[in-house]
């Protein structure tokens, strides 16, 4: 088995009344890339500064690397955080903000320079040493305040949302450099961010906050096949949603009878009794435009066409059922195929069974 | 009227005239006492005999310049000493005030900060005579109860220092302030983090943001403190520090020593205060 | 730093700013002003102990040279805060307004430097220039424009301008301050709309700026009535400022507890003017003071 780098234990957290985290337990294998992903508000700092030692637990403990770090101060935990706003001292100059940690170990001058030249040249900024914060762009700062933490060989590294101030361009080309730096260096990860496409995109775990709680933990692709709360379907990827009555069951299939009228088959993954409400989710890319007649075991309905909302290879069809105003996003593959698609035009929608997900009320 | 509108001539004319004659208001006094420190007369005053630079330089005792008047060139010498000690003890307690105003919560903290800035408020003059007064008291009580002289508590040197800081300090605390009210404290918990004490992240980050406002507030008291008159008037012993010198002899009928000293004021703070200039231009 | 975890660390750091502070505050400024208070109510006996008494303060009021001299010095500082205010104004407006930007700082530098030399040198200049033996009146004399020369020096006038002079600076640095933050484009906007230069003046400038006038009147009016440099050498023999008593009960006649009375008389006088400035014009001090 491979060694446990953090391990959180029931920690909980009050501001007055309110409990900002409650009661979450996790552990991160060494060398995971793991992700808090939560809207914001729901504790996702709170549980960082906690884990840095920023801030005290109400209850539950903090193990890293099998050491309980209860009564340790800051300074001498075995992590490193990367601060939402990055926290680079603009009063020193790249060389100076990365040595900053060496010298409060007392390390010698000349280990100092080779460790800082080598980790530089790791985030791809050699000869930066003297620049001036306030010289360098979004990206860079970035990779400054990464290479700062890591030049202390944490045992953990903890980011928070680093990517929030970037632009969306960076931001994108940023996450691949991440992730190929993990990689490289092999350091645990643990990154928040409220941004679900950087959480799947990196992560080798991601756990869904939400209001101070974990909803799920799991590998990004079963979070977004298999979410395993109303939440996380909602949250992690686009869904479309109805609420409904189960009115037949046969092993994990049942019947439901939508609040429209409907009456699809959907997979349940459990047995749920007949007259139990359910919500039903489902994702874009699981309706099928204009089905082939002869696929089986459809669920099968028509839809008149709002808009088309044209997004790249994300583009999605805005639809409602002909009998009902419930608003439906359904993915339009671009491959020409369906470019007669026109407003107003009404068309035929099959999704089938196992795409289904559904969630007793 | 303003730069970006048009404006009439009588108006922007009449403003200049009268902006020039402003300065020529606010030079002038200046002006006249430097060119009068090398006139070669016995007063200072025209006409003008000619130049000469004795009043620097003369050792005669009718023309005794400043280089070899030993009184003047002593009380500058104390000045500059007090003036060393204030600036001191002004950003060593005007930087604790500080950090306890912007990073600290304690009850009672309002009141405490209105008490801070109540130096600005009271005269100089005042804040001398309580100060001697008060120090009177604690001395006549020292010698009473423990027959105890303590030279602190008579006017002299150190009472000069304390009477000034006692203000000097609300400005340093002041312009402290201002600068710590911009300081990010997410600073001083990424230095923690890396795995600075406290001590060293106030030392290598706080401290370090702060030195500009402190270099600038020490060369302000330090002047203010070189230049103090009100206080120091009630508070000096036998070593006078120099505007109470020249103070004495203006009063008392003076010579042009008097501009060479001035002259020679005039310069070095004007020195400073451009240095000082450029080094909060440069900052920016 | 949350406030839970490291309150330890806080309070340790909380008296180590707090100690000094608090050493400043109650050893230099508290309890001097209470014994000064103290003082003021006491009288010496004439064998070396003293006894509670309202005498100095009656000794105030019954001596009109005192307390003339008392009149005196607050009317005359306030007619000097209102008369630097005048002169200020049109300067700080062409620097901020009017002047082009590229001698804007070039400005401001020239209008603080004879601020950073000391009162004394600056006094000294006017009353080499003024007096019977002065640098004007010697041209005046060559001119022919007079025959006798006269003694500018030593006359309430000259003081008055001397105390202007001493507090321009004050006065000056807050108006630029807050003319910088008035927007041009408000001025443009009335005089579009049919204002003439006066209705600008009181109806958007002066507005705006009140902050900046109040903080500089406040420390006009502060320095102009606690200084003794300026009446006491451009001033005559006759035209005493308050300071000048405090200075003779002291000094000349050694009468600490009448000294100490008119000491507690004009720190309330400046108190109740400060005051009243703020309350009249809503400003409160600690916005002033920023
Ligand atoms: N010191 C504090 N005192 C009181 N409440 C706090 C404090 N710090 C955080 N909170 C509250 O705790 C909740 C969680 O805050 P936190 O900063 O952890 O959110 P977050 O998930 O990081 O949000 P974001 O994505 O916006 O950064 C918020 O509702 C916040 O208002
Ligand atoms: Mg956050």
């Amino acid at each position: 088995m491979m060694q446990i780098d953090l391990s959180v234990q029931h920690v909980l957290k009050r501001f007055g009344d309110f409990t900002a985290v409650n009661d979450i337990s996790f552990d991160v294998e060494s060398g995971r890339f793991f992700s808090i992903l939560g809207p914001s508000g729901c504790g996702k700092t709170t549980l960082l500064r906690m884990i840095a030692g920023l801030a005290e637990l109400d209850s539950g403990r903090i193990e890293i690397r099998g050491k309980d770090m209860a009564g340790i101060s800051p300074n001498r935990r075995p992590v490193n955080l990367i601060f939402q706003n990055l926290a680079l001292f603009p009063m020193m100059d790249v060389g100076a903000n990365i040595a900053f940690g060496l010298q409060r170990r007392g390390e010698s001058k000349s280990g100092i320079r080779e460790k800082v030249s080598a980790i530089l040249d790791r985030v791809d900024l050699a000869g930066f040493e003297s620049k001036r914060i306030d010289q360098l762009s979004g990206g860079q700062k970035q990779r400054v305040a990464i290479a700062r933490c890591l030049v202390l060989e944490p045992a953990v590294l903890l980011l928070d949302e680093p990517l929030g101030a970037l632009d969306l361009k960076l931001r994108e080309q940023m996450k691949v450099e991440l992730k190929k730096l993990q990689a490289k260096v092999g350091t645990t990860f643990v990154y928040i961010t409220h941004d679900q496409s950087e959480a799947l995109v990196m992560s080798d775990y991601v756990a869904v906050m939400n209001h101070g709680e974990f909803e799920q933990i799991d590998t990004p692709q079963n979070l977004y096949s298999r979410p395993q709360t109303p939440f996380v379907a909602q949250f992690v990827g686009d869904n479309n949603a109805w609420s409904g009555t189960i009115r037949n069951c046969e092993g994990t299939v049942g019947e439901i009878e939508t609040d429209d009228g409907f009456h699809f088959r959907s997979e349940l993954h459990q047995p749920l009794p007949v007259g139990a409400a359910v919500d039903l989710f489902l994702r874009p890319e699981s309706m099928l435009i204009q089905p082939d007649p002869s696929l089986p075991d459809l669920n099968r309905f028509e839809v008149v066409v709002r808009s088309t909302l044209f997004d790249g290879a994300n583009s999605r069809l805005l639809v409602h059922p002909v009998n009902a105003e419930t608003e439906l996003l359904v993915a339009l593959p671009q491959t020409h195929q369906y470019d007669y698609i026109q407003k107003d035009d009404t068309i035929e929608i099959g999704w089938a069974t196992p795409s289904g997900i559904c969630f007793p009320k | 009227m303003i730069r970006t509108m048009p404006r009439s001539r009588g108006t922007a004319l009449g403003l200049k005239l009268y902006v020039i004659l402003y300065f020529i208001f606010l030079f002038a006094p200046l002006l006249v006492t430097c060119i009068l420190a090398f006139n070669d007369s016995q007063f200072p005053s025209l006409p003008w005999k000619g130049f000469t630079v004795e009043w620097f330089t003369g050792d005669k005792p009718d023309r005794l310049g400043i280089f070899h008047d030993q009184i003047n060139i002593d009380s500058i010498w104390v000045s500059i000493r007090v003036a060393f000690f204030v600036t001191l003890l002004s950003l060593g307690v005007g930087t604790c005030g500080a950090f306890l105003f912007e990073q600290e919560q304690f009850p009672g903290k309002q009141a405490f900060y209105f008490l801070m800035i109540s130096p600005l408020v009271i005269p100089g003059v005042i804040l001398g005579i309580s100060i001697l007064m008060f120090s009177t008291t604690l001395g006549v009580f020292f010698e009473n109860h423990w027959g105890l002289d303590v030279a602190l508590f008579r006017p002299g040197f150190w009472l000069v220092v304390l009477g000034q800081f006692s203000f000097i300090a609300t400005l340093v605390t002041l312009v402290v302030s201002a600068r710590l009210k911009k300081f990010d404290r997410s600073l001083e918990e990424a230095a923690m983090n890396l795995g600075a004490s406290r001590f060293e992240v106030i030392w290598h980050i706080t401290l370090r943001f702060l030195k500009p406002a402190i270099i600038g507030s020490g060369a302000v008291a330090f002047l203010m403190s070189f230049e103090n008159f009100n206080t120091s008037l009630f508070l000096v012993g036998s070593e006078a520090t120099l505007p109470i010198n020249l103070y004495l002899q203006v009063r008392d009928g003076s010579t042009p020593v008097i501009n060479a000293i001035s002259f020679l004021l005039i310069v070095g703070t004007s020195m400073l205060a451009l240095l000082n200039l450029y080094f909060s231009k440069k900052k920016d | 730093m949350d406030k839970n975890g490291m309150h330890d660390r806080l309070r340790w750091g909380l008296l180590l700013f707090l100690t000094p502070v608090f050493l400043w505050l109650v050893l230099l400024i508290v309890l001097p002003q209470i014994d000064l208070l103290i003082m003021s109510f006491r009288v010496e006996s004439g064998y070396g102990d003293s006894s509670w008494s309202l005498y100095n303060y009656r000794q105030f009021f019954e001596e009109p040279i005192y307390w003339l001299t008392f009149v005196r010095t607050a009317v005359y500082s306030v007619l000097v805060t209102f008369l630097t205010f005048v002169v200020a104004l049109p300067v700080a407006f062409y620097i901020t307004k009017v002047v082009h930007p590229r001698f804007q700082g070039f400005l401001t530098v020239l209008l603080l430097l004879p601020f950073w030399v000391s009162e004394l040198v600056r006094v000294y200049g006017w009353m080499i220039l003024l007096r019977e033996s002065g640098v004007i009146n010697h041209f005046l004399l060559r001119m022919g424009l007079l025959q006798q020369p006269v003694e500018m020096l030593y006359q309430d006038a000259t003081m008055i301008m001397g105390l202007v002079y001493t507090s321009m600076l004050f006065m000056v640095v807050p108006l630029i301050s807050a003319l910088e933050s008035l927007d041009n484009s408000l001025i443009e906007a009335a005089y579009d709309l049919g204002a003439n230069m006066g209705s600008i003046l009181y109806k958007i400038i002066i507005p705006h700026a009140t902050p900046g006038i109040v903080s500089g009147s406040i420390v006009v009016f502060m320095l102009t009535l606690g200084n003794y440099l300026t009446p006491n050498l451009m001033g005559g023999k006759n035209s005493l400022w308050f300071t000048e008593q405090i200075y003779n009960q002291f000094i000349a006649s050694f009468n600490w507890n009448q000294g100490s009375a008119f000491g507690f008389l004009l720190l309330f006088l400046s108190s109740v003017i400060v005051w009243l400035g703020l309350k009249l014009t809503r400003q409160n001090l600690r916005k002033v003071v920023q």
